[in-house]
């Protein structure tokens, strides 16, 4: 057995451990019956399907052949795992630090995930980013966003 | 005449200066967002929906309609001038429209895609104010085993019109409606999937869970759309090596096109609008299918004689015609029925519920200053934007020589703060952040994410509707076919099914989808 397509081997792959983790997971609420259905009646049908579909999907690309093999190719790991960070960080420290520290923090942190990184450019932008945010978003907007970290009060 | 009477109430109200104040600014913040690649109408729309607050409905929907169509046309301007479609629905734009910009008729080319835009969303406007009505009658009559028909005609169009595999397509429907069920179910109130499971080391190794009440509500869309959309495009943009990107600046003189241009355009415009007008009304249609169909019928009808991928006017007129007629028509099924038929709409539902109006056919009669104020503020907006964007080009291509390296740090941030502001609480923001990664992997597996977002977004309505029939039925599954709207409505979905699978159609599709 060999893949043929290795982009569709691993979305049926996903479709199907979706599926399993959905059906495992909702196994707990009350299914009903059609009279009246439950909790659990909408989820159960959907898992069941959605993990047909992923071994319908692993069937295709193990049998149909594509030009080129559908390769999945070299992760961006780089740019992946510093806007993750990025966004992540974003989260944890807005409500602690406020706009003033966490816009430049982000736009420091993401600007690592670009391909060339000059100080100057990205001080420029961030001073650039957190009076626009702070005009729109909290002067323009009048958003609840913090502006202060929390312990300056 | 009715249709007249209801017109001239919503353009009085159109005309107050309060209501066309706001819809400028939309159409400002739309065009600009629209040029801007990255970011889009819908995190525009989340960040700015706690604004929303403190004004009244009708202005607040003026200006986020206003976005979602200025977009349209921004959009239209990157993917001419750089080959960096602003929006998708502006992606089949680039391939003619930058080829025509190279050969110094960018100006012919906006001036096509400017016109062919107001043109078509004259059209839209009228057709939505000619078929609202009647559509609203017959929703009415509709019970949930018609909605949840209508809910499955729709998935099923967004299959169909998907490019790549129907196999995924589908597949991400389903995935989607299986998000949507992160929720707490509406009937019985149990909480579901609320409890995630982790790998424990103390005081036992072994699987434990977590229980996450943030998930009681439910995901929010947003976070999905901007995961999905935002940061896994971002992340696949930066994987990219750079391309050289030349922007066409300079040779933006000659806005009006030539006699020959005009003949040519012309029967492609109305084509493109015909065809926008129906797709977008079907639930998972609008703007984005609407433009991809364009090209590839104006591609099949011009056959050996188009210059297609080289430079052919058609190539940008119909399909500029088409997204934002689809733009304009998708308004229907969300102010007919209360069915937001895409991300957006569904925002728009989200912005109607803020400001207490229940989306669905009694808003015509309820509201009828907010929902022909809407209609008739479209025209306005339409208006406005040709003037925005065609004497006022320059200043948008001023935009366009910032590099991405700067543009994308500011496009993080606003998703970011769109995505915080959506409930004032950083899980949404950590699970965007999981969405990115989601997102990414969509992309390298080549699943296409915008089936998924329409099932997520139908997914709740489908089940309440789906369980409601069930038991008015008394667990009959044959309520569907025996009444004769839902019997229609899926034996219309069963033949777009059959229709694509007919061998021959099957490869038309395959090689329409390929060109890009």
């Amino acid at each position: 057995m060999k893949i043929k397509n290795q982009q569709d081997f691993f979305s049926g792959l996903m479709f199907l451990v979706v599926g399993l983790l959905f059906a495992f997971g909702g196994s707990d609420y009350a299914m009903g019956s059609s009279i009246k259905p439950g909790p659990g009646y909408f989820p159960m049908i959907l898992s069941v399907i959605t993990a047909l579909l992923g071994v319908a999907v692993i069937f295709t690309s193990l049998t149909v052949e594509v030009e080129g093999g559908g390769k999945i190719g070299a992760f961006a790991w780089r740019p992946l795992i510093i806007i993750v960070f990025a966004i992540a960080m974003f989260g944890f420290a807005l409500p602690r630090f406020g706009l003033i520290i966490t816009v430049p923090l982000l736009t420091i942190v993401v600007s690592f995930a670009g391909r060339e990184f000059g100080w100057v450019g990205v001080l420029i932008t961030s001073a650039v980013l957190t009076v626009f945010a702070w005009l729109v978003f909290v002067v323009g907007l009048n958003l609840t966003i913090p502006l202060w970290p929390a312990f300056l009060g | 005449m009715d249709l007249l009477h209801n017109l001239s109430l919503g353009f009085g109200i159109a005309f107050t200066a309060q209501n066309l104040l706001y819809a400028f600014f939309g159409c400002i913040l739309g065009t600009l967002i629209g040029v801007l690649p990255g970011l889009g109408p819908i995190a525009t729309i989340a960040m700015l929906l706690p604004s929303i607050y403190s004004l009244e409905a009708t202005p607040a929907l003026i200006m986020l309609a206003g976005i979602y169509y200025g977009a349209q046309y921004g959009g239209s301007t990157t993917a001419i001038l750089i080959n960096v479609p602003g929006e998708s629905s502006s992606v089949v734009t680039a391939i003619d429209g930058y080829q025509m910009a190279r050969q110094g008729r960018a100006g012919a080319a906006l001036a096509a895609a400017g016109l062919g835009s107001f043109f078509a969303g004259c059209v839209g406007t009228i057709i939505i104010a000619a078929f609202a009505p009647p559509l609203t009658e017959l929703a009415f009559k509709f019970g949930p085993a018609e909605y949840f028909a209508l809910m499955t005609l729709g998935l099923v169009g967004a299959v169909v019109l998907a490019s790549g595999s129907l196999l995924k397509a589908i597949s991400m429907i389903f995935m989607g409606l299986l998000l949507a069920q992160i929720n707490t179910d509406v009937i019985s109130g149990v909480a579901r999937y609320a409890d995630l499971p982790y790998l424990q080391f103390t005081p036992t190794f072994g699987w434990a869970t977590l229980n996450f009440p943030e998930l009681t509500d439910g995901i929010n869309f947003v976070v999905i759309a901007m995961g999905v959309f935002g940061f896994g495009e971002i992340i696949a943009n930066l994987g990219q090596p750079e391309e050289s990107r030349e922007v066409f600046t300079k040779e933006v003189k000659g806005l009006w096109p030539t006699k020959k241009d005009f003949q040519q355009a012309w029967p492609a415009v109305m084509r493109g609008t015909a065809l926008g007008s129906i797709l977008g009304v079907l639930p998972g249609g609008g703007a984005l299918l609407a433009s991809f169909a364009a090209y590839t019928v104006e591609k099949k009808i011009a056959g050996s004689s188009g210059r297609f991928g080289k430079g052919d006017i058609r190539g940008v007129a119909g399909p500029e015609s088409a997204n934002n007629a689809g733009a304009q028509t998708s308004f229907i099924p969300m102010l007919t029925l209360g069915i937001p038929p895409n991300a957006v709409m569904a925002l728009m539902v989200g912005a109607m519920t803020i400001k207490g109006i229940q989306p669905g056919p009694q808003v015509m009669t309820a509201n009828p200053e907010l929902f022909w104020g809407l209609i008739a503020s479209m025209w306005v907006g339409n208006a406005m934007l040709v003037i925005l964007n065609l004497p006022l080009i320059g200043i948008w291509i001023k935009l366009l020589t910032v590099p991405y390296r700067f543009l994308f740090p500011a496009i993080t941030l606003f998703c970011c703060i769109g995505v915080y502001t959506l409930n004032n609480n950083n899980f949404d923001v950590y699970s965007t952040a999981f969405f990115a990664v989601v997102g990414y992997i969509f992309y390298k597996l080549k699943c296409e994410p915008a089936p998924l977002l329409l099932g997520f977004i139908l997914g709740p309505m489908m089940e309440e509707n789906l369980r409601r029939a069930l038991l008015l039925s008394r667990g009959e599954w044959s309520t569907f076919v025996t009444r004769p709207l839902s019997a229609g409505l899926l034996a219309a979905a069963a033949l777009l099914i059959v229709i694509v699978l007919l061998p021959s159609i099957k490869n038309k599709r395959e090689e329409a989808f390929q060109e890009d």
